[in-house]
Order: structure tokens, then sequence, then C-alpha cells
């Protein structure tokens, strides 16, 4: 059935969409052409004008050695994140699902986090982890170095990917609670009448029916890891010690920010930008051809 | 085979007792069948026999062994569900055979077992489709088939025939009916049609109210009913159920000054306090003004059935349901005479229910 509203003089509906349109354009499309601009022009040493250099900008990154090191620790970072988040959020959704003691309680306590700012999550993770105090500290105290994100930069990553990790487990949570209470009760109880344990009715029955919302959240994850991370590690580390949780995200900011290269920043950009979209298409191939089962 | 012993088994929801207090034997290789109306606790019993809810307090043992903390597969029983409750991603073969593979049963073995299973409920040709691509017959011998192969001690079914239309039905129950003649295996079913309950049945529960009303036969349940609730619920159509006393005479006073004729009830109750007389609608029959215990009642309109009619009329102001074989057209607002069977005749008493015995 076709639903169309008509309207008798022209300007109207675009006075209605206006407002919209105009933030669309303003902070994505003029930001994403300003970003092409300079990807592919160069500016003059003093200013005053940009030449077009056209890919060179790209040859450029991809034949920088730094930059692929960036690139797989940004693909590590991203993997791990979204691995510890979902299998932390999928327990917990599992737990709260078999609605054991407390369960009400829990099931709002959990999403609490997703509501905190990255920044301020980093900050207190910041405390959590630091190596002279707390229970680090007392660790430390016994072990001298054993952890010190400020000079070991997997330790450093570490604390980065467990706090953003932690971030996202209140909007896992949500997703597989909701996916979990969809399956039907009888199945799980009819798997627990067939002899499978909790853990089996888990890996056999509901997560092959949860699927297409794990296929979904771990997308969704990736995403989120390569973008959002920028917030947590300027707060927590800065990109280092010595660059060693710069990522791509924040790698742009530097070079472009502090660095000055804003042409070889915006080509990054443009980089990221692509593996965003192509992420977001495999989203959607899967969405057009996800299972039904009835 | 198992026997199951139910012993004073209740059960509570928060604070709500759903269950008050249940004492079932089972005997081993029985089928027995609780029937009952919706929100009895037939289903919630059935339930705590499997392990699937947490008894509140009594007992349940199977062969002997009491398992109140036993985890479902601890128990031996299978269970059918009423939804089927088929695992959607997964083949027939492998709904079957889940079980098995959960039970660490080597493959051929495996493979030959659910083979053999699907040879007696004719499924072989569906064996590699998803449960989404059969009909509501196939799915629910998937679900048998999924309860028989684990050998189970115990049957557990649950409403299992309840989303099929009547023909189906009538099927399933014939195959139940014959797999448990072949296998042999104790088995509950719970249902809250009564046809389905009365031709399966070695022994029929009557629930009610989260109490069980009456145990026994189909036919002692339906000749004997134990209370009026039992008597309104078994037979269709109902039982006839009048209020009313005796007069000084023996005569059953029922509705504006009707009188029946009860010989057989005679010295059962002292004139004068108030019961319940019941009479199955077979045991009205329309006779002639002239016959002894006749009384005359007015046709309100007929129901028929074809090899016989429901006459449904009024005698004195009680309502009364009666069927005739006689072909005779009636019409509505025809006067005419019925009379009551004298052998087939229920006392109830008007405070608790309970059969009065004569």
């Amino acid at each position: 059935m076709e639903r169309r509203a008509y309207y008798r003089n022209g300007w109207l509906p675009w006075l209605l969409i206006g407002p919209q349109l105009i933030l669309v354009l303003v902070f994505f499309y003029w930001p994403t052409t300003q970003a092409l601009y300079w990807a592919f022009t160069l500016e003059q040493p003093w200013g005053g004008g940009n030449t077009w250099v056209g890919l060179d900008n790209f040859l450029a990154i991809f034949r920088d050695r730094e930059y692929w090191t960036t690139v797989v620790r940004s693909a590590f970072y991203a993997i791990v994140t979204t691995g510890l988040s979902m299998t932390v959020a999928l327990t917990l959704a599992a737990f709260v699902d078999r609605s054991l003691k407390g369960t009400r309680f829990f099931q709002s306590v959990y999403v609490w986090p997703y509501a905190i700012a990255a920044p301020a999550a980093g900050v207190a993770f910041r405390f959590i982890f630091a190596p002279e105090s707390g229970l680090i500290g007392s660790i430390n105290a016994i072990w001298p170095g054993i952890w010190n994100p400020a000079i070991n930069g997997f330790h450093a990553l570490a604390m980065v990917i467990v706090c953003h990790a932690w971030l996202g487990i209140g909007y896992n949570f949500i997703f597989f609670l909701a996916a979990l209470q969809m399956i039907p009760r009888s199945i799980t109880e009819a798997g627990a009448m067939d002899g499978a344990r909790p853990f089996q009715r888990l890996i056999d029955l509901q997560l092959p029916l949860i699927a297409p919302t794990a296929f979904f959240l771990l997308i969704m994850n990736l995403i989120s890891s390569f973008t959002d991370s920028f917030g947590l590690i300027d707060v927590m580390t800065e990109g280092g010690p010595i660059g060693q949780t710069e990522v791509m995200v924040y790698k742009i900011y530097f070079d472009g920010f502090k660095g000055l290269d804003y042409s070889g920043a915006a080509a990054q950009s443009i980089v990221l930008m692509l593996l965003v979209i192509g992420l977001t298409f495999v989203q959607f191939k899967w969405v057009e051809r996800r299972v039904h089962y009835n | 085979m198992a026997q199951i012993t139910i012993k004073g088994v209740k059960k509570n929801y928060a604070k709500t007792a759903v269950i008050h207090g249940v004492d079932v034997n089972i005997e081993a290789g029985e089928f027995v069948v609780i029937l009952g109306p919706s929100g009895c606790g037939k289903s919630t019993l059935l339930r705590m026999i499997a392990g699937l809810e947490d008894i509140t307090e009594g007992e349940i043992s199977i062969s002997g062994k009491v398992v109140n903390k036993l985890e479902p597969r601890e128990r031996g029983c299978a269970m059918v569900f009423q939804n089927y409750a088929l695992y959607p991603h997964m083949t027939v073969r492998k709904n079957i055979g889940y079980a098995l593979k959960v039970a660490k049963v080597p493959k051929p073995e495996r493979d030959e077992r659910v083979m053999k299973v699907a040879e007696s409920v004719s499924l072989v040709p569906f064996l590699d489709r998803r449960p989404g691509e059969l009909s509501g017959g196939q799915r629910q011998r998937v679900a048998m088939a999924r309860a028989m192969v684990r050998e189970p001690k115990v049957f557990l079914f649950d409403e299992p025939f309840s989303n099929l239309d009547a023909k189906l039905r009538v099927a399933m129950r014939s195959e139940v009916r014959r797999l448990h003649r072949d296998l042999g295996v104790t088995s509950v079913f719970v249902t809250h049609d009564q046809t389905e309950a009365m031709t399966l049945a070695d022994k029929l529960i009557i629930m009610n109210a989260g109490r069980v009303e009456q145990i026994g036969k189909p036919t002692e349940v339906y000749n004997n009913p134990a209370s009026r609730f039992v008597a309104d619920f078994i037979g269709s159509p109902a039982m006839n159920l009048f209020e009313g006393e005796f007069d000084a005479e023996g005569q059953f006073m029922h509705g504006t000054g009707g009188r029946f004729r009860v010989e057989q009830l005679n010295g059962v109750r002292a004139p004068g306090s108030k019961v319940v007389l019941g009479v199955r609608p077979e045991s009205i029959r329309r006779t002639g003004a002239d016959t002894h215990g006749a009384f005359p009642a007015i046709v309100d309109y007929v129901e028929e059935l074809g090899a016989s009619r429901l006459i449904h009329a009024d005698a004195n102001g009680s309502r009364i349901i009666a069927l005739d074989t006689d072909s005779a057209e009636l019409l509505s607002g025809t006067p005419v005479h019925l009379a009551l069977a004298d052998n087939s005749l229920h006392l109830f008493s008007i405070e608790d229910g309970r059969r009065i015995t004569h």
C-alpha cells in the first residue's frame, strides 16, 4: 500500500525537512567533503592555496610502516574489545534470563555503564588501574613493576581495552537479554528435558537462535571500537607510552592537530570511513539474508 | 517402567497457592490422564514431575526414589510440549537425536536409534527438513519421536494435541494409545478435553482449583462422579443438576413446585434438607403422560445430532436436557412428558458438592 502526503505549495515540505537537512549537511556532509578536499590536495608550506596531488597522500600513508602498525593495533583493539564486551554481556544476560535471584536488580544495574561518558569512565579507570595506589598498588608493592601502564605499552593498551569493553557491556547486555527473552521458554525446557545442562543449552539452542542479534552487535561493537576510542585514549594514555596505544582515530587526531599534517590526517580519516562503510555494508547484506525460523 | 508417587504436594507462586496438597499413586506402565479446566494446576503438577517447577511442599518419587531435588535430566522423564517446542534451527533428524547427542551416544548408534523411532512414527521422508517446513501433525510426531528416542521411564504429555484440528486429534489419540500399548511406558497426559481423557486413560485424575476431585477409571468416574464438579465436568452434554429437597412422601421438589418420583433414593435423605440431584441426559426419556413417574415439561428447542437429538426443555422452572432417539418432530413450545431412569440418579451435598452415597 502506498502512503503519501501531498502538499499544495512547493516550499512547505522543504521547510519541514529543512532543520534536519541543515543538521545533516553541516555536521556530516560538509566535514566529509572537507576531508575529501584535504585528502586529495596538499597545502603550500606557508598557507594560501592547495595543490591537487591525486592519491599521493594515500600512497604516503600506505608506504608508512608506522601507519600499518597502527592499523594492526586498531584491529587487535577492536577484536579484543568486542570479544570481551560481548562475552561478558552474554554471560550476564544468560544469567538474568534464567531469572535467578535478584534478576530485576541486575537487569537495571548492568545498563548503567552505558550512560557514562567515555572520558569520565577513562578518568575512573585511570585511578582503578593506577600502578601506585589501590589494589594494583598493593600488588605492585609485592612484585614491583608487575603492572605499570605508564611505561608498559601492553599494560596501557589492556587498560584502555578493558575500559572500552566495560562501557559497551550495558548496550550489549540489553540486546542479548531481549533476544534471549524472545526465545520461547519451552525450547530451553525441552533442552533441559533432553538432558542438556544450562551451558550446553546456551551453546546448542540459545546462541543459534539469537545469531542475528549477535551478528548485529558484533558489527556495532567493531565499528564503535574503531571510531569511539578517541575519548578514552586521550584521557587515559594520550596514545602513549611511546605511541603504543595509538589507534587509527587517535593517529588522525595526532597527525592532524599535533603534527599539523592536515592532508595526511584527512587521507587517514577517509580510510577509516571506508572501513566503517564496509562493515555497515556487511551488516546490511546479513540483514537481507537473515534466516528466519518459525 | 516406573511407578510415580505424589505425596502431599503443594505449589505456591510467591504467596499464591496454586496446588493445595495432591496425593496420587501412578502404577508402573499405567496411562494416567490428568483432566481439569484451565488454571486448575494440572500442567503445574506435570511440570513438577518433570522437574521444570520446584515443589513447594510434599514429595514426588519415581521408581521409589524421591526426585524433589533432582534436575530434569536425572529423572528419566521425557516430555511432549503443548507447542511442540522443537528446535527451529535443527533438522528433524537433529531434533530427535539431540538428547542422544547430549548423552554422548556414539554417532552410528545415534543414527540407528533416530531412524528406528522415525520409522515408528512415519517421519523418515522428513528427517532432513526443518520444523518450519512441516505441518502441525508432522511437528507433533517429531515431538513424540524426540521423547521416545531416549527410551525414558516416564512419558509426560502437556496438552500435546491442543494445537491440532479435530480430525488430526483423533488420529494422534489412537497413535498415542498404540505407542503406549507397544512400549508400555508409564505415561502422564494432561488435557482439558474430556473426550481425549476418557478415551486415553487407564486412570483418570480430575483436578479443580488446585485439588484432586476424583481418581478412578473413566467409567467409574462417569458412572459415580465423586462431586458435583466432576458430574458437571465429565460427560457431554453435561449432567442435569437440580437443586431441591425431598418432601414427606420422598418425592424430590425442584424449581417452582416441580416434583420427581425418585423411589431409588427413598430413605437416603430426610425430608426438608436441601440437596443437588444429578441425572445424565441419556437417563431421561420421553414417555406418555400415564407412565409411572412421568412429569410434564415444555420443549424449549431441539439440538439435532443425527442419530439422536437433545431436547432442551423447561419443567416447572428447572432446565432439563434429555437425549431422545425418537425421530418425531418436536416444535418449540410443545408439551411433553419425561421420566427419570431410576437406577442412574446422583445426589450431591449442596454445601461442599461431595457425593451422597446411596
